[in-house]
């Protein structure tokens, strides 16, 4: 049976010259915090990589904290700003209703444990911002404000966020971006857009899994999540991991991924399911964004239901949404941009990415209305 | 045939869907999730909802090497058993959710949904067998006879058997413990569950309680003549003696023993021991799981409990009840309880008890 693979978004194959690096980095022996020759070798190959990287993102080298993950990333952001912030008296988050999860918890989080107050910018139908909402907030609460954080594309439905308005309208009011998904899918500059900080993904872009990175601004810090060798900034303590440093900037630095290939593969699988299935609707069709992802509703279905089936078919793609023991949550990114719970669960992401080829793009186009069908008599039942 | 194997994470659904592969078949493991929220209604690891379980499940499946994933049926199980059960009791009768479970959720909406999706059936971890004949595929007791699952089964239609795989019902308990250690599932000596999955204590009075109240009421012996007080009609069970609190003594001292429980005025019954004494019992809404009964009286077997024993009796359909009249009269039988009639160890069929007498 074909094996399909159309789920980028959620992982994406790592890229060979980085499989190469980390393995020879892997055998080589030293802690990077160890003053010998062995430790200063780990160190130096370390350093590269943190300089490479920063090139890529757009950052100064000082900028970037290594972590463990986009999600530890985006805590060490969320609560360290914000716990750095109240110390002059301010306790508004603000986040936007479609924020992945590792975002949405940590905000609520604080709220229920650290007297935050979180307020959702909400979003169109097309998925975007409201910034006259957000215009509005900061014009009323502005001295409130601790941390805005808005991701910069959508791990759903791949639409792109207008984050150097967001920067504009903040002022000195530090932004955060979650960016795991955008990273060398769309051009993207920690600098140009003037973030405060910025959350990456090595494993989003080729690289390894278990290794992300939090951009930061170096002019104000934030207290440290993880205490102990002082690593990063000591706001991150922990032996650095070199092996997936150096697989995350060779990835990052690879010149792999072609966004207008990538881009063009997702148009042809739009207009080859809009041909076999009619009623299917793409959600954020009119808006910028990623070439890679595509979200689209499928009328009378229930997503699970239809990743059966896909599976079976030999076809990996996603829901989009989070699981909840094992239970697919109706999307809350979809319910954000106007879907009622019933349609929101009939709906299924499909992401590309730079190994993906038009004939993955036909083999799924042709397993879609047996599928679809079946998801259809399946949901009546 | 493909298949679609309902894995609740016990060692017997999951011997069963390894079984089903070896028999050729292909198979999809499923979980049904039937808590909305798995830790309200259990914690620990002795039923079949909690995230342990489902990832028991998953792990047996990983094991066994078949796909597997998860059906939310939350809506469907507490709409169809949750809600089912409170309104028996609410009633006055005993239901059995497990029965209820299988009729609504497991070879209804589970096997409904599989056959859409181009399936051929269910494979679950029951204790029955089945058989092929001249009248289409039967429903048997398993070789188990202390494990035998047909009683809960009894709700299902020929419709519904036709697309249910029992690989257990030739083997015993015992047997698949040691079966399943030696696939290297991980589940072999997994606790068997007992209680009702969704009441978490195993505190089932208490559960009733907090949902249907407690409001006190009399309770009065045969004549009308009040004797007591309760604490919610529901507790009470039809033949239950202790517990009762009764500050009056009968007239001769003898023991005296829940005989009915009316809703409506919120009042139990109590009276002598012969006075529990049923000859026979008839049953609504009933279910064929072979060819219809008749008119006619045959003599067969009646089975009132999960784990009960097959009584003698002569048994025909009206029209409207399944009728079934005892060789020996039995002490202490519930309107709500389902009987189940068996033909040697064929399963003929079951109703609902509605009247005894």
């Amino acid at each position: 049976m074909s094996s399909i693979y159309v789920d980028h978004a959620a992982t994406t194959p790592m890229v060979e010259t980085c499989f190469s690096a980390m393995t020879a980095q892997m055998l080589q022996l030293g802690n990077p915090s160890s003053l010998h020759t062995n430790g200063r070798a780990t160190r130096k190959t370390l350093e590269d990589a943190r300089e490479s990287l920063a090139k890529e993102i757009g950052a100064l080298p000082g900028e970037i904290i290594f972590t463990a993950s986009g999600t530890e990333a985006n805590n060490i952001a969320l609560k360290g700003i914000f716990w750095s912030a109240r110390k002059n008296g301010r306790n508004v988050v603000i986040i936007s209703a479609i924020e992945h999860h590792a975002v949405l918890d940590p905000a609520h989080w604080l709220a229920e444990h650290e007297g935050a107050e979180v307020i959702q910018v909400p979003v169109d139908s097309e998925g975007l911002i409201d910034l006259d909402f957000l215009q509005e907030t900061l014009n009323t609460r502005r001295d409130e404000i601790a941390v805005i954080s808005i991701m910069h594309s959508n791990n759903e439905t791949g639409v792109i966020q207008p984050i150097s308005e967001v920067v504009k309208l903040a002022g000195e009011i530090p932004v955060h971006s979650d960016a795991v998904q955008s990273f060398k899918k769309t051009p993207l500059s920690f600098s140009e857009l003037g973030l405060f900080a910025l959350t990456l993904s090595a494993h989003k872009v080729g690289g390894p899994l278990g290794i992300g990175a939090l951009i930061l601004r170096r002019t104000v810090e934030i207290p440290a999540l993880l205490h102990g060798g002082g690593q990063e900034r000591e706001i991150r303590s922990g032996t650095l991991n070199a092996p997936g440093i150096v697989g995350f900037a060779v990835a990052a630095s690879s010149n792999h991924y072609d966004a207008l290939r990538v881009e063009e593969l997702r148009d042809s699988f739009i207009a080859g399911v809009r041909k076999v299935i009619p009623d299917a609707t793409v959600n954020g069709v009119n808006a910028k964004r990623l070439p890679g992802i595509v979200n689209i509703t499928f009328p009378g279905t229930q997503s699970d239901t239809l990743l059966l089936l896909m599976d079976g078919q030999g076809v990996s793609c996603s829901t989009g949404s989070a699981c909840s023991a094992g239970v697919h949550e109706a999307s809350h990114v979809l319910i954000a941009m106007g879907h009622n719970v019933q349609t929101a669960q009939s709906s299924l992401r499909f992401s590309f990415g730079a190994t993906s080829t038009q004939a993955d793009v036909d083999y799924v186009v042709s397993v879609l209305p047996d599928v679809i069908a079946r998801g259809r008599a399946a949901n009546l039942s | 045939m493909k298949l679609i194997a309902a894995m609740s994470g016990g060692v017997d659904s999951a011997v069963a869907a390894a079984r089903a592969v070896e028999a050729g078949h292909e198979v999809i493991g499923v979980h049904l999730a039937l808590a909305a929220n798995p830790q309200k209604y259990r914690s620990g690891a002795r039923g079949c909802c909690t995230i342990e379980d489902s990832h028991d499940a998953r792990r047996a499946a990983d094991v066994i090497g078949i796909p597997f994933y998860i059906w939310d049926m939350a809506e469907e199980f507490h709409d169809g058993v949750v809600e089912d059960f409170l309104a028996e009791y609410a009633a006055g009768r005993t239901p059995n959710p497990c029965l209820r479970c299988n009729e609504k959720i497991k070879f209804a909406a589970v096997l409904d949904r599989a056959r859409a999706m181009g399936f051929d059936g269910v494979v679950t971890g029951h204790y029955a067998r089945t058989q092929l004949s001249d009248s289409g595929k039967t429903l048997h007791r398993a070789v188990d006879h202390s494990k035998d699952q047909s009683y809960v089964l009894s709700v299902l239609t020929v419709e519904q058997i036709a697309g249910a795989i029992f690989p257990l019902g030739d083997t015993t308990k015992v047997d698949i413990r040691k079966e399943a250690e030696a696939r290297g599932l991980a589940v072999a000596q997994k606790p068997d569950s007992h209680d009702i999955c969704f009441v978490p204590s195993g505190d089932n009075a208490g559960w009733l309680r907090d949902r249907l109240g407690s409001e006190v009421g009399p309770i009065v012996d045969q004549e009308g003549t009040k004797i007591g007080e309760h604490k919610g009609a529901y507790t009470y069970t039809i033949g239950q003696r202790k517990g009762l609190g009764l500050t009056v003594p009968a007239a001769d001292g003898s023991p005296r023993f829940v005989l009915k429980i009316e809703p409506v005025s919120n009042t139990v019954v109590v009276g002598a021991r012969e006075d529990l004494a049923v000859s026979l019992m008839r049953g609504e809404r009933p279910v064929w799981c072979g060819p219809e009964v008749s008119s006619t009286p045959h003599r067969g077997f009646v089975q009132v409990r999960a784990h009960g024993s097959a009584l003698p009796c002569s048994y025909f359909f009206d029209g409207v009840l399944l009728v079934a009249e005892l060789d020996e009269p039995l002490l202490g039988l519930a309107t709500g309880q389902a009987m189940v009639i068996y033909d040697g160890d064929r399963v003929v069929g079951s109703a609902t008890i509605c009247e005894t007498q």
